[in-house]
């Protein structure tokens, strides 16, 4: 599976925000092998972007796909995707467009909007949205060529609400690359993202919080191949009843 | 002649161990007055060690162990702990914070009533860390710089520094290779119908939120911390995230004077720890970040100990004299 015509190895997308230091961030980035990492694009940012941190992330060689996180309108999302583009030097764009502030719940309708303004502008458009398979088709009509739908709110660390939302979207969109975003908060839920058929998983929150990020990162990228390998092996359908692991044929005679 | 260029809170401090080992210090500071370009302006001006020690590294709690006594020479420092408290959604996190600091207790919300009685009922637990405390920063600038005059240290204001300086602490000015500006907002309120005796802070899933109390009912929020060298006011995005945190702590808080807004670059490394490093043959002590207050004390006194190898000998001084 490619996205956007990059194959990538590690399927593991890592955010760099609140991380305690720059300096754990950039081991947490290294021990997880990931290649792509998401930045958030302020207007702050902008005017600052020469300075030490973001020299920091380009220097670890990972991809950067900007982010228009926090934007909650069609014209900001395209606004920051703009900037974001001039700025970091790269036509991908991680769409967010924020329809509820308390749930950071995606406003699927400016998304599918922005979506189309920004891919007729060239962009390749990785959109944050729900698991909901008409907005995806939306989505895909609009120009987008990957989908990234959500596991739980933003920063919940809930993990996966909906798998079988997410099982219905591989099944209905069996070439697209998706990309859970948001809500994983364990390696299990990244393993379990896997082990749906989903092509990666984007978080941030899980490793930046936890009381050891570098220890974290190296676990998320672990359950990630593990999902991922796990699925690709075609794993046993699941049973009602036990069936011993033995041969019932061919018990030795103990007379 | 011990020539120091920037006379913020590393100088100072610094100009501070070098007159206590017996040098002669002049400090230069492009300035009008003490601290009138510090970003130490701008601090919460809490010493506290443990509350930091959530998310900075190990030695942040060791450099700043002796902090509160160092000051308590200098300025009045408010022994009166720190009070960590969490909104009802979010008391996930005080668990958390609880499970990587030390030196707290948890209190009960009669506990809490009883440390402050503004806040009485309305947290049902909180964690002290009754060895944490706080001063006023702008006070302690003045109140150092003070001292120094006193001691026959020398301050140059609207000057700048010659070419040849032994210690640079100029902060981003310096241009140190690794150095990087996080920018940070504050707020400071006045507000008469609440009375505060210690710093409080509010865990809250995206800044570290904390509220200082000064002289005179005024109330420091701070802060926030974004990687950006911009220097422009505070948005309004973050004064609202600030605010809100008061009203959360109280809704008195709905009442008080918006006295200032302010927004200043914290100079910090990679790792947000602070370093002496030695270049072109000049000492720079930077990189305080959001720890100024707590760890610039002991960074002085080593950053005094390479300027001045020997600890000043009286008679030496004298013989020469």
């Amino acid at each position: 599976m490619e996205f956007y015509g990059t194959a990538l190895a590690s399927r593991l997308f890592l955010g760099t925000a609140q991380y305690p230091s720059p300096k754990v961030l950039c081991e947490a980035i290294e021990v997880s092998g990931t290649e792509v990492i998401t930045v958030s694009l302020r207007r702050e940012t902008s005017e600052g972007v020469g300075t030490g941190f973001w020299h920091m992330l380009r220097q670890t060689g990972a991809r950067i796909l900007p982010n228009t996180a926090g934007c909650h309108t069609v014209q900001e999302a395209v606004t920051t995707a703009q900037m974001a583009r001039e700025v970091f030097e790269t036509d991908w764009i991680k769409l967010e467009v924020i329809g509820h502030a308390d749930s950071l719940q995606p406003d699927v309708f400016a998304l599918v909007e922005a979506a189309r303004i920004l891919s007729e502008d060239g962009f390749k458009v990785f959109p944050y949205t729900t698991e909901d398979l008409v907005v995806g088709e939306h989505l895909l009509q609009a120009g987008c060529e990957v989908l990234m739908p959500w596991g739980a709110p933003i920063g919940s660390g809930q993990g996966l609400r909906n798998p079988d939302g997410l099982r219905a979207m591989r099944a209905h969109f069996p070439n697209t690359p998706l990309v859970v975003d948001a809500g994983i908060g364990r390696p299990s839920d990244a393993a379990a993202a896997m082990e749906l058929g989903l092509d990666a998983v984007l978080l941030n929150t899980a490793v930046a919080k936890a009381g050891d990020p570098v220890g974290m990162a190296r676990a998320m990228a672990q359950a990630v191949t593990a999902g991922q390998t796990g699925y690709a092996a075609d794993p046993m359908p699941r049973r009602d009843m036990a069936v011993p692991s033995t041969p019932v044929l061919g018990l030795a005679e103990l007379i | 002649m011990i020539k120091i260029a920037g006379a913020g809170l590393a100088g100072l401090t610094t100009a501070y161990e070098l007159l206590q080992r017996g040098a002669e210090v002049t400090l230069f500071d492009s300035g009008s007055g003490p601290g009138s370009t510090s970003v130490a302006r701008y601090a919460g001006g809490m010493l506290a060690p443990f509350c930091e020690g959530e998310s900075a590294e190990e030695e942040v709690i060791t450099l700043g162990s002796r902090a509160s006594e160092w000051w308590a020479k200098i300025t009045a420092v408010h022994r009166r702990g720190t009070l960590v408290v969490a909104p009802p959604r979010d008391r996930a996190e005080l668990t958390r914070f609880a499970r990587r600091t030390r030196g707290h207790q948890l209190l009960t919300h009669a506990e809490i009533a009883e440390l402050e009685p503004a806040l009485s009922g309305r947290f049902a637990t909180g964690l002290f860390f009754k060895e944490e405390a706080h001063l006023d920063p702008r006070r302690a600038l003045r109140d150092l710089a003070q001292v120094i005059t006193d001691m026959g240290g020398q301050i140059v204001y609207g000057h700048p520094a010659p070419k040849r300086v032994d210690l640079n602490c100029t902060g981003m000015a310096a241009g140190l290779p690794g150095l990087r500006p996080v920018r940070g907002e504050m707020v400071i309120l006045r507000c008469p119908e609440i009375d505060l005796r210690r710093t409080l802070r509010l865990l809250h899933p995206r800044i570290p939120l904390y509220l200082v109390p000064r002289d005179d009912h005024h109330v420091m929020i701070g802060a926030t911390m974004i990687e950006s060298s911009s220097t422009r006011a505070p948005t309004l995005r973050s004064v609202h995230e600030l605010l809100s945190a008061a009203f959360a702590l109280h809704p008195a808080f709905g009442e008080a004077s918006l006295v200032e807004l302010g927004a200043g670059l914290r100079p910090a490394f990679a790792d947000n720890l602070p370093r002496l490093i030695e270049q072109d043959g000049v000492l720079h002590l930077n990189g305080l970040y959001r720890h100024g207050f707590l760890l610039a004390p002991e960074m002085a006194r080593r950053a005094a100990a390479k300027l001045m190898p020997q600890p000043a000998n009286i008679f030496a001084k004298e013989r020469n004299g």
